[in-house]
């Protein structure tokens, strides 16, 4: 059997198919491999990859930078001051962990309520939650001050005989975000293993046919191994859906089981966890409009998806507008004194335009995805989703730094002002945020193959692409 | 160097589509061979179901998925009762709602970690090298075609008459697999 024989093969066995409501008609198991795979086998690198390398580059620059100047000098060279201890630090983990969040719930919490438009997305939403956990853990092991101490966090015997506090939100912290952090990475490998066997397959370049086979494992698609890897699949999404509602609802516990006001509140876990979703898919959206864009991956990403990731913004934004109106409606019903000065200060003091534009961002823009034309206009979604992700910004530079400044007493306020340092280490955390990102997309399969496979119809599974196209309504527009 | 019986791995059969590779895995388990396996770019169900394959994986998961509960809870309650305790705002040292989170965190980690390890390491993987490795064709089982295989160490296995079971499943290609 010769592999030109393929296209004669393919045409004969030809049926015609179903509806194909997530991947656009006609494409074939050939087809989706030789898509996805030729966009990391390719021998030239687009010019366009290497520039936006070359300025995420820029930007990891900034945080080697901003990094060894901090553990030359210590956090004094930060904002924070003893009133105000959490700053940019705090405010920048609390949003990379949000963001990260929305890959979890694409990839294990839509498996489990079998919505099959997230399998394009997936991959690169899982890489996205790889690279924000990376990027969130960095702002707590810095903030410590003496971050070679960090593994005093855990629970190591030592020679001092002393332990971790068990009773404590911030050692929670540890335990939930270190946790999330390694099955997501678990997760995301899992997921990696038939695809990298698919590259090894498809490679000409020896050196590339030995790398993926030595990341393969040795993969080979036997039916007993699939059997394993569809359980163990399947179960990591079960677990990680009750993780990825814990670890935001512990990143909460960090401010509500505090006596501070403006956090101690029971609205917090579930606020935290929809606002987490929110900035996530709004950040998803950000990466996924170009990229499909650049890597003609429209056939896989379609308007459908940008239409259900819209939709899941609108709903999660709503949850998080109706948390703003709850800590407005708790601080007056609750007439304590503190609680009614936290609120007033946070939308009439020193920090109210911060607060009128995170209203701005978060509750009224984002109110045009009511609209079918935004929800499925690219360049909207796009300008929009930017707009949630510095929002939610906002949101938590709010709710941690108003607090702060203006607690019980008037001899603890203090103000607070980030330094360049606190920005340069912000911008740096994007930068390689974003190095990570574009490395993943030019060497790794940034959709997953083998799910995609499953979405083709079997009768269809080996059809031509000519052939499927015309018996197919679109099913791509409604959802 | 001519061998004059070379010794092989197996017989393997291609297909088009992952029905025709259900239907023969059906007929060849009929046929009475044990030592059959069954390759795919994705993962198709039924060939597992038709050809007996079970797996206690979810049991391991579930033990992985104790012992770090137990672990957990068992850890932070040694410390924070024996080992070293601690009087924090006056709070019992037995004050166990406080190490549910880190009990829940711990639960899930060993789960999860024995979900992969445990289902690469029953996979026999890594595995550099496999017999089927040795077959061109072998390298579509990953792209877009469905391959069985009646191992050479089945115990019935008969070259002739395996060859024989497998034209008649209606294959794209049928060959000899070298150890």
């Amino acid at each position: 059997m010769q592999p030109t024989n393929d296209a004669a093969l393919q045409t004969s066995t030809a049926q015609p198919t179903h509806d194909l409501p997530v991947i656009a008609p006609g494409h074939t198991l050939a087809s989706i491999t030789d898509k996805i795979t030729s966009i990391v086998l390719r021998r030239d690198t687009p010019l366009a990859w290497a520039a936006g390398l070359a300025l995420a580059s820029t930007g990891l620059f900034f945080l080697v930078i901003s990094i060894a100047w901090l553990l030359a000098k210590g956090t004094g060279v930060w904002g924070i001051n003893n009133e105000v201890g959490w700053g940019f630090a705090i405010i920048n983990f609390v949003w990379w962990i949000g963001i990260g969040h929305a890959g979890t719930l694409i990839s294990a919490i839509l498996l489990l309520l079998n919505q099959q438009w997230r399998t394009s997305i997936n991959r690169a939403a899982e890489a996205m939650t790889l690279f924000a956990v990376a990027c969130a853990g960095m702002f707590p092991l810095l903030h410590v001050g003496r971050p070679w101490l960090a593994f005093w966090l855990f629970p190591i015997p030592n020679t001092m005989g002393v332990w971790p506090q068990f009773r404590s939100p911030l050692l929670w912290d540890v335990f939930a975000v270190s946790t999330y952090a390694t099955v997501s990475a678990l997760f995301w490998f899992t997921g990696l293993i038939p695809d990298l066997a698919t590259l090894r397959d498809q490679a000409k370049n020896i050196w590339a046919k030995r790398i993926f086979g030595m990341l393969s494992l040795g993969w080979r698609g036997a039916a007993m191994h699939w059997e394993r890897y569809e359980i163990a699949y399947l179960i990591l999404a079960g677990l990680s859906t009750p993780l990825v509602v814990s670890v935001h609802t512990v990143v909460s516990f960090d401010f509500a089981v505090s006596i501070v006001p403006g956090w101690h509140a029971t609205i917090l876990p579930p606020y935290f966890v929809a606002g987490a979703i929110y900035s996530g898919f709004a950040m998803v959206l950000t990466l996924m409009i170009p990229l499909r864009s650049a890597f003609g991956f429209k056939d896989f990403i379609t308007d459908r998806h940008l239409n259900n990731m819209a939709k899941v913004m609108l709903a999660t934004g709503l949850i998080v507008a109706y948390g703003y109106v709850m800590e407005a409606f708790f601080a007056w019903y609750s007439a304590a004194p503190y609680e009614l000065a936290m609120i007033h200060n946070r939308m009439f003091g020193a920090a109210w335009k911060s607060y009128w534009a995170l209203i701005l961002f978060n509750v009224a823009i984002p109110q045009l995805l009511w609209f079918r034309g935004v929800r499925l206009n690219p360049m909207w979604l796009f300008m929009i989703s930017i707009v949630v992700n510095i929002g939610m910004w906002l949101e938590r530079y709010v709710i941690v730094v108003t607090s702060l400044e203006r607690d019980f007493m008037p001899s603890a306020w203090a103000d607070y002002y980030p330094t360049k340092w606190d920005v340069m280490l912000y911008i740096g955390t994007i930068g390689f945020f974003f190095f990570a990102f574009f490395l993943f997309i030019r060497f790794l399969p940034s959709i997953a193959i083998f799910e995609m496979k499953s979405l083709v119809p079997r009768r269809d599974a080996g059809g031509a692409k000519g052939s499927a196209a015309s018996s197919t309504k679109e099913g791509t527009h409604h959802s | 160097m001519k061998h004059e019986t070379p010794s092989i791995y197996g017989v393997l059969a291609e297909f088009a589509g992952a029905d025709e590779l259900v239907a023969a895995c059906k007929r060849v388990k009929a046929a009475g061979y044990d030592k059959v396996e069954a390759y795919s770019p994705m993962p198709v169900e039924e060939a597992g179901h038709a050809l007996g394959h079970k797996s206690y994986l979810s049991a391991l998961i579930f033990c992985g998925g104790a012992t770090g509960a137990i672990t957990g809870f068992g850890m932070q309650t040694w410390i924070s009762v024996f080992d070293y305790p601690l009087n924090v705002g006056g709070r019992p040292f037995f004050s166990w709602p406080s190490f549910i989170v880190i009990t829940f965190e711990m639960t899930v980690l060993f789960s999860a970690l024995t979900a992969v390890i445990g289902m690469i390491a029953l996979n026999g993987l890594p595995q550099p090298y496999h017999p089927l490795f040795n077959s061109a064709a072998f390298e579509r089982a990953t792209r877009n075609r469905f391959f069985l295989c009646i191992e050479a160490a089945d115990p019935r296995f008969d070259l002739a008459e395996v060859k024989k079971v497998l034209q008649s499943t209606d294959p794209l290609l049928v060959e000899e697999v070298p150890q």
